[in-house]
């Protein structure tokens, strides 16, 4: 084990608790909505936002413990940090912002250079090496900060919203970069991200937090099949349903009650992919076991699919082609029939 | 109301310009009562803006960047010495360091400093009422730059010092050249405090401004030349910051 948070932050009204470990060679993404504490747990680990209390320790060595009253400056933790806008510093060209971190540990200014070169080989700058930041571009910038938090050696690696500033035309070749060089990475790394398509292309494991609380954690495929909040079904693009389940039978918060496969019992969260749910103008025949009638809330199109927010009884969002969409003629308040299959609906236990 | 504002501003520079006697400027400006004011007051000047940086900056990053107590007291104590009308500076000073002073008799009994009728005293005045100008530049700049750029140095192991002399100052380098420019010229222009505090004596506490005043009852046109000569130096001040402030008004 690498690296070891519980980490406590208080913040005026904002408060903070969670637990985090990161083994070696691990890359975690954290999620989380905006003001959940992502770049605060970062500050955290980084020493830039001391504890309340918890505890932080990296390959055995004790960071940040109040109760102990031990806090390690930031500037004395083996720790590199990415920052979200990369923060290269303005009057210094490429290579000295990189050869930054290696002279204030001590390496005499040429072999600093010497390095800061290399490193920027490695992120494939070579030739930028005199540019100033400003005469980059968001993509360089990223990687001249990657190699700057890179070129000191860390034992951890935390990584804010690294793909935030970017084109979206450049990401996906970034990230792949980005996935390559911190496989070379032999330390703990936490990237914070709010895009769950750089997570599931860079990390190993997926952290999700909400109001400061951490609220699941798993790998890709856990997380997609199985959310747990509200937040995280939406981020997957998935509907999450809340109910108690009595068999086959799944009674929601209003009265509705949907049938799955079950049989289960207790506190139950269902899962629904959008394309799961069909809608018609007529009461459906045939199969489907659930069955219900609504409005359409909202439509909005996304190239040749349609995404149709239903309105009550059961609050989802059906994804259908937007052909169909003509067809049927939906549009904002529309009545509209929609079904699912109970095979099609996904229940597991809500804790 | 602007025509009328704007002739106010110009005409008396327009007076000094055409009341300039033009042919014995060199030798109005050569005579030895001028050359020891011009010599001194650039020494003077200079020895001002070195105290002001030198003591000005670590206040202006520790306004900027520290929390504690009656730190509101502190910046409005610092501001003071720019309202305060310099004659009340200099009596303050005089009360201060003069001979019989809080600090000036311990001074002069121990170590036999004194800085009154002394170029030191010269200096002294002309740093107290130059030094807040910067100070509230520098501190104002200060405050302006991101701290996040401060964290990121922390991050890359630098500690306080290296991080303010390697990230903080060099980006705040622009604001810390208007602010010394503006402080020098302020120096240079030092007439109340120092003529109350460290006299008018040539060659040690006469200061341009004050050749200039007295040339004026003897001699005018040697006080209209030394004029011009510290009016040029204004333009060059107001030219080398166009950048911040004529470039500012523009949309």
């Amino acid at each position: 084990m690498s690296l070891s948070g519980e980490v406590e932050v208080t913040l005026g009204t904002f408060d903070q608790r969670l637990h985090l470990d990161v083994a070696d060679g691990e890359v975690v993404a954290v999620l989380g909505p905006n003001g959940s504490g992502k770049t605060t747990l970062l500050r955290a680990l980084a020493g830039l936002q001391p504890l309340s209390g918890g505890r932080i320790v990296l390959d055995g060595v004790v960071l940040d413990d109040p109760v102990a009253n031990v806090l390690i400056p930031p500037e004395h933790r083996a720790c590199g940090m990415v920052f979200q806008d990369y923060l290269l510093f303005p009057h210094l060209t490429a290579v000295a912002n990189v050869a930054f971190g290696p002279r204030n540990r001590g390496v005499a200014k040429g072999e600093a250079t010497r390095q800061a070169v290399e490193w920027l080989d490695r992120v494939g700058l070579a030739d930028k090496a005199l540019a100033k930041p400003r005469q980059l571009s968001g993509g360089e910038a990223q990687r001249v900060a990657l190699a700057r938090a890179m070129a000191t050696d860390p034992r951890l690696l935390l990584l804010d919203e690294p793909m935030a500033a970017l084109d979206a035309g450049l990401r996906g070749s970034l990230r792949h970069q980005l996935r390559h060089l911190l496989r070379s990475f032999g330390g703990s790394c936490v990237m914070v991200t709010h895009d769950p398509l750089d997570a599931a292309a860079i990390a190993d494991r997926l952290v999700i937090i909400e109001a400061g609380r951490l609220v699941q954690q798993g790998t890709l495929e856990e997380v997609t099949t199985r959310p747990r909040t509200g937040y995280v079904a939406k981020l997957m693009g998935l509907n999450l349903i809340r109910g108690r389940a009595y068999g086959t039978g799944l009674i929601l918060d209003g009265g509705t009650i949907l049938e799955t496969v079950g049989p289960s019992i207790g506190e139950m969260l269902a899962v629904i992919a959008p394309r799961d749910i069909a809608l018609y103008l007529a009461p459906p025949g045939g199969s489907p076991r659930n069955t219900w009638s609504t409005r359409v809330a909202e439509v909005h199109l996304m190239g040749d699919r349609a995404r149709v927010l239903l309105g009550d009884p059961i609050p989802v969002t059906a994804e259908i082609t937007a052909v169909a969409m003509a067809e049927l003629g939906l549009t904002d308040g529309a009545p509209v029939w929609a079904s699912v299959k109970a095979t099609q609906i996904d229940v597991y236990p809500a804790d | 109301m602007a025509t009328v504002t704007v002739a106010f501003l110009a005409v008396p520079l327009i007076g000094l310009l055409t009341k300039a006697s033009w042919s014995t400027l060199w030798s109005d400006l050569t005579n030895p009562v001028a050359v020891d004011a011009l010599k001194l007051s650039l020494i003077c000047s200079a020895w001002a803006t070195g105290l002001s940086l030198v003591f000005g900056v670590p206040l202006a990053w520790v306004l900027a960047r520290t929390e504690f107590p009656g730190r509101n007291l502190v910046r409005a104590m610092t501001i003071l010495p720019m309202v305060l009308p310099p004659v009340v500076g200099g009596v303050a000073l005089l009360l201060a360091f003069g001979r019989d002073g809080i600090l000036g008799r311990p001074l002069y009994d121990w170590f036999g400093v004194q800085f009154t009728f002394s170029t030191a005293g010269a200096v002294l005045a002309e740093t107290f009422v130059a030094m807040p100008f910067l100070i509230i530049t520098v501190e104002a700049a200060l405050r302006s730059l991101d701290g996040r750029f401060e964290d990121a140095a922390a991050n890359l192991g630098a500690g306080r010092w290296t991080t303010f002399r390697r990230v903080s100052l060099p980006m705040i380098a622009p604001s810390l050249v208007a602010g010394t420019a503006l402080t020098w010229a302020r120096a240079l222009g030092e007439f109340g405090a120092t003529i109350t505090f460290a006299g008018d004596i040539q060659g040690r506490t006469q200061t341009l401004p004050l050749a200039v005043y007295l040339a004026l009852q003897e001699n005018e046109h040697v006080a209209v030349a030394l004029s011009l000569a510290l009016l040029a130096v204004s333009i060059v001040v107001l030219v080398s910051l166009r950048g911040r402030w004529l470039g500012a008004i523009r949309p």
